[in-house]
């Protein structure tokens, strides 16, 4: 489905991504961990058209999108939701959901955004009662809520999700990947997810590759992933305390 | 001579209004292009004298009837301001805020040339839009012409903020205002949005231009005071925020027109851009630019 190959991303003269390649295949969930400033989320925005690649070639279903701009991306049908909730905050909910759908007020009409949006409101209930309020008022884990929600208005059929977990309570974590692994079987989404939490997301995810500067060290099945030693130690820290705790 | 006094403070308001109106409008015009693109569009004022002459050539010269030549004058600017944006604006490699200023800049001088050529250097006669006396108004005098530019202000005014928070256009605009990389992410195209917000504000520069005309008798360099007014207005009123730029227009005219009648008419100028200054000076956001939530709330 999504094919990176041999590709390199720089911040000015800093080169960020060094000969990344890997590939998610169609319907699978696929998790990328790696310490801060690994290159994550310049992998994610390289993908999705906001970051320019300098070198290597990106395919998505077989066709070459490499230097393609964000916005035709998502028309093809790759929704990226950014790292840190990147919600429109002066503008209410409803507004926020119909910026999502765009595309699909712009192709179907009127009609068929407002039958989208109460589709989506039905899977995210709680910005149903949010729906006049601005979106800055939200709390975090209803903000992170709504930006999978926008996401999911363009019709995708590929998400992806950069931290979805940051700053959330665990038990609104574990809400947030649950949906994630069910909106994955429901609408048939291919998943490409980064996370700190890295034992979350490799329970929900069939494969993972490990970054370190830039690079990519390891690619292997996520339960292979959490039983790996070094991965345990590097990655897997914080959540083993909490299991010990 | 309590009547004298409130007839003449009316009679200033009237003025002030009516100039007020116009800076009002060029304020909106320099924020929408702020708003889409983070400059300041130094070709704005340019964009006002283009209506105004191309109004003047529409009903004087072609005997056009008003309604046509008025539509016809706002397209004719509103494609210049397109054009500005695909053939000076789109084409920068790397944008930055600065070069992109100077682009402006260096298309304000252009767009001026130009109109020297084909307006000459005098400046140009138009008929009011309606032939009748000045209505009295508690011995104070209101132009006819007056009240065409308030209710002019008043339909952009309420087609802006229609416009911002009703269609999905406007809504996009915004958000690419907002949050670039977030609208893109929903396949917004913010390119075009940048084209679109010079061409609504070289629409609405053009109608300010067409009704103060007939008051002041437009020429080809005129621009830049009105620009400079207009901007003044922008930011007293908070870079950004179009409706504090309507309330610090109309402020603006109103003191301009006050201390024309009060002081002298040689330092209105002078003395509206030092309020303007002593306003920046204590509130350097602005009026009404406090903070960024309540700037982007009340677009
Ligand atoms: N806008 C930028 N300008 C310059 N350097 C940047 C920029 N954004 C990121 N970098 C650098 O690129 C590297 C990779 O950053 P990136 O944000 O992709 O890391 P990450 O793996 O997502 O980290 P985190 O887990 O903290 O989110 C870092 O060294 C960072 O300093
Ligand atoms: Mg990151």
């Amino acid at each position: 489905m999504l094919r990176l190959v041999n590709v390199n991303s720089h911040y000015g003269l800093v080169r960020v991504l060094k000969n990344v390649s890997m590939h998610v295949g169609q319907g699978e969930i696929v998790t990328l961990i790696g310490a801060n400033g690994a290159g994550k989320t310049t992998t994610l925005r390289t993908i999705s058209g906001l970051h320019p690649v300098k070198a290597g070639r990106i395919y998505f279903q077989d066709r070459d999108i490499t230097g393609w701009p964000a916005e035709r991306l998502v028309e093809l049908g790759i929704a990226h939701v950014p790292e840190g909730r990147q919600i429109f905050s002066p503008m209410s909910v409803n507004d926020n959901l119909e910026l999502g759908g765009h595309l699909v007020y712009k192709h179907y009409g009127k009609k068929r955004l407002k039958s989208e949006i109460d589709q989506m409101l039905d899977l995210f209930p709680v910005l149903g009662q949010r729906r006049p309020q601005y979106a800055g008022t939200l709390s975090g884990g209803e903000q992170q809520m709504l930006a999978i929600a926008m996401a999911l208005m363009s019709g995708p059929r590929m998400l992806l999700l950069d931290e979805p977990s940051m700053g959330l309570a665990p038990m609104i974590i574990r809400d947030i990947f649950a949906r994630i692994a069910r909106l994955q079987q429901e609408r048939k989404l291919t998943v490409l997810l980064i996370e700190q939490n890295a034992k979350a997301a490799l329970n929900i995810s069939d494969r993972g590759y490990v970054m370190e500067t830039g690079r990519i060290l390891l690619e292997e099945e996520a339960g292979a992933l959490l039983a790996n030693p070094e991965v345990k130690r590097a990655y897997l820290g914080r959540d083993q305390r909490e299991v010990w705790e | 001579m309590e009547i004298g006094l409130t007839t003449d403070m009316l009679q200033f308001l009237f003025m002030g209004i009516q100039r007020g109106a116009i800076y009002a409008m060029v304020a909106m015009g320099f924020n929408m292009i702020y708003n889409a693109t983070g400059i300041i569009n130094f070709a704005q004022g340019e964009f006002v004298v283009l209506g105004g002459l191309m109004m003047v050539s529409m009903t004087m010269a072609l005997n056009l009837s008003l309604v046509f030549a008025f539509m016809v004058s706002v397209a004719f600017v509103t494609v210049v301001g397109i054009l500005m944006e695909r053939l000076t604006i789109n084409p920068v490699r790397r944008p930055t805020v600065l070069r992109l200023i100077i682009i402006t800049i260096a298309v304000s001088i252009l767009l001026k040339g130009a109109a020297m050529c084909f307006w000459g250097k005098g400046s140009h006669y138009m008929r009011h839009f309606t032939d009748a006396p000045p209505l009295e108004i508690m011995g104070a005098y209101i132009l006819p012409q007056t009240l065409w530019i308030i209710g002019m202000l008043a339909l952009v005014v309420i087609g802006y903020v229609a416009f911002f928070n009703y269609t999905m256009t406007g809504k996009c605009m915004r958000a690419c205002a907002i949050n670039r990389d977030a609208a893109r992410l929903a396949g917004i195209n913010d390119r075009r949005m940048v084209m679109l917000s010079f061409a609504l504000s070289a629409a609405i520069g053009a109608i300010a231009g067409i009704i103060i005309t007939p008051i002041i008798q437009m020429d080809y360099a005129r621009g830049a005071l009105l620009g400079l007014k207009g901007f003044g207005a922008a930011v007293v009123g908070g870079l950004g925020n179009s409706m504090g730029a309507v309330v610090a227009g109309l402020l603006l005219g109103i003191i301009e027109a006050g201390s024309g009648g009060y002081i002298s008419s040689h330092y209105m100028d002078a003395i509206a851009l030092v309020i303007m200054l002593g306003v920046l000076f204590v509130r350097p956001g602005g009026l009404f630019g406090s903070s960024e939530m309540v700037r982007l709330k009340e677009f």
